[in-house]
């Protein structure tokens, strides 16, 4: 028999046992009622308690909100509100249809599409098509806002491991009803989250001519989007439309074809990491924010661009 | 169905603005003034309701300094029928607004409010939804077609990825995008008929609304500039500079 000591060896503990406890327990969740329920429950409960950060995912699983009908959503939102500082959605069609019924509920100010969080109470967004940028103090105890999302990164989409908890309370304003939807399928990424964009104007000269942007958007796997004259002439629909009243994007390559440059458009894109511009008018304003600019008609430029790519 | 337009002034959407070298907004002084264009779109779907015999009086209100009075006098000569002015030099938030409209709105009984889904302005996109939900109406913003038929409107609505389309119990709050119509221009004649319709005036005080402001804009400045590049000669040209240079493909 030896021991520490006679060895002339010191082992004092350097770290020190605090508490013991039994570890985390995993509590049994729920019981789903079909293969649809579990996909459906994986795809979004899962998905949103599986983001890093996210501490608890409120799930109000019910027909009444099957369609995010404003009227309903905002009063659940509301209802849920208590005890939050800040509620924050994206400025998306949907955030921007539901989230100011929030704020006027709660009597508050809301603060839209902003690009940068200055401090709790203080927040950053564009106005006059981001002509200018407004540093703007919200003094309401509950801050209600909008984020513009190509403004910021996405957050870790693994990594957290929230708790899902389910709201019961149903309001059904009963005000509206939802009748029917008309998604456009697309292969194609979608335009607020592609890495590359190519969009058309009216120097497209119809929606026909769009056929040229598909060949190059299929080699690049890009989408594809149009400023807001292309719409008003009827080439594309609305939801292609990139500017202030439009999508905002910001890809890493932005190709704008036969686009002038009109202040609404550029607001929808100019921050965009490499802006390319292919327009016959030299002096078009467009020119003065794209990175290359190539002075051609589109007409030859296209397919000589989509054979080269 | 009486209607109710609520229309915005703001600086005119084709002039570039600047901003003021003391941060505190942008330059207003000797700017040229328009109605909000969609506002515009709301003005015009509203008379094609009257056109179509489907509305019966369109009452069209500003909220904004004595010169508001113009913006309602151009809606006037496309063809609305009288307007109200609630007048205050002070700089009115979203949610005051939707509070003097749900005064005028409780005054006025309309079975519609149609207005523009943003002002070009402070590009806020509140207004509608807001007043809706102080009236507890059914709204149906981004509209890109409205159909009414017995005591509900089908309402097709501009989303993200396409259209959807909501029925909605009347009385309710609707607000334009771009494609709802194309806004005409008021005829010299019309323009002059306009100059004798009715404008009330009022007040946020004389309707009982408290506007003191939430936000308080701390600082307007430039956005960072984005400086022009270069002159490619042609496509091949383009095409090696994104590779090589750019590396974006």
């Amino acid at each position: 028999t030896t021991t520490p000591d006679e060895l002339g060896v010191d082992v004092k503990p350097t770290v020190e046992t605090l508490r013991v406890e039994p570890p985390a327990e995993r509590e049994a969740g729920i019981k789903v009622e079909s293969v649809e329920e579990l996909v459906d429950k994986l795809k979004n409960e899962a998905k949103a308690a599986a983001i890093a950060g996210v501490n608890k995912v409120l799930v109000a699983d019910n027909a009444v909100y099957a369609n995010q009908l404003p009227e309903n959503v905002a009063a659940l939102v509301v209802e849920a509100a208590s005890g939050y500082s800040h509620i924050l959605c994206a400025h998306t069609t949907n955030g921007k249809n539901f989230m100011p019924r929030v704020a006027a509920n709660l009597g508050v100010a809301m603060i839209s599409d902003i690009v940068s969080v200055e401090s709790e109470d203080t927040f950053k967004r564009p106005i006059y098509a981001g002509n200018a940028i407004a540093t703007v103090k919200a003094n309401d105890a509950v801050k209600v806002v909008s984020v513009r999302g190509t403004a910021y990164d996405p957050v870790a989409a693994e990594g957290g491991s929230a708790s899902i908890e389910a709201l019961d309370n149903v309001t059904d304003a009963g005000v509206s009803e939802f009748v029917s939807e008309e998604v456009v399928k697309s292969e194609r990424p979608e335009l607020t989250s592609a890495g590359i964009i190519i969009s058309g104007g009216r120097g497209m000269q119809s929606g026909d001519n769009f056929v040229l942007l598909e060949g190059i958007a299929d080699k690049l796997g890009a989408a594809i989007g149009a400023s807001r004259a292309a719409v008003d002439a009827g080439f594309v629909p609305n939801d292609m439309q990139v500017g202030q009243t439009g999508k905002i994007v910001a890809p890493d390559l932005y190709i704008a074809v036969g686009i002038s440059g009109a202040i609404q458009h550029l607001a929808g894109m100019k921050d965009s990491k490499v802006i390319v511009a292919i327009n016959k008018d030299e002096d078009a304003p467009i020119f003065q924010v794209a990175d290359y600019g190539l002075v051609a008609d589109l007409f030859k430029a296209l397919p000589e661009l989509e054979a080269l790519l | 169905m009486k209607v109710l337009v609520p229309v915005k002034r703001v600086i005119d959407a084709y002039v570039k603005v600047r901003v003021k070298a003391d941060g505190s907004g942008v330059e207003t002084q000797n700017v040229k003034m328009s109605m909000n264009p969609f506002c515009e779109i709301a003005v015009e779907e509203a008379v094609r309701l009257k056109e179509a015999g489907t509305a019966s009086e369109i009452v069209v209100v500003s909220c904004g300094p004595q010169s508001s009075q113009e913006t309602i006098r151009t809606a006037l000569a496309m063809g609305a029928d009288r307007g109200i002015l609630i007048q205050s030099d002070d700089a009115l938030e979203p949610l005051g607004i939707a509070k003097l409209l749900k005064a005028v709105a409780e005054k006025e009984q309309p079975e519609l409010v149609l207005l523009g889904k943003q002002a070009v302005d402070s590009d806020h996109s509140q207004t509608g939804q807001m007043l809706a939900a102080l009236l507890g109406w059914s709204q149906g913003t981004f509209a890109s077609k409205i159909q009414a038929s017995d005591g509900k409107l089908t309402v097709t609505r501009e989303i993200d990825g396409g259209l959807e389309t909501v029925d909605l119990k009347l009385p309710s709050v609707v607000t334009a995008d771009l494609r709802l119509n194309e806004p005409r221009y008021a005829s010299l004649p019309n323009i002059m008929k306009a100059k004798k319709k009715p404008i009330e005036t009022t007040t946020p005080a004389e309707l009982g609304v408290d506007v003191a402001p939430r936000t308080q804009v701390l600082k307007v400045a430039e956005p960072p500039a984005r400086e022009a590049g270069v002159k490619v000669a042609s496509v091949a040209d383009l095409v090696e500079k994104l590779k090589a240079e750019a590396k974006v493909i």
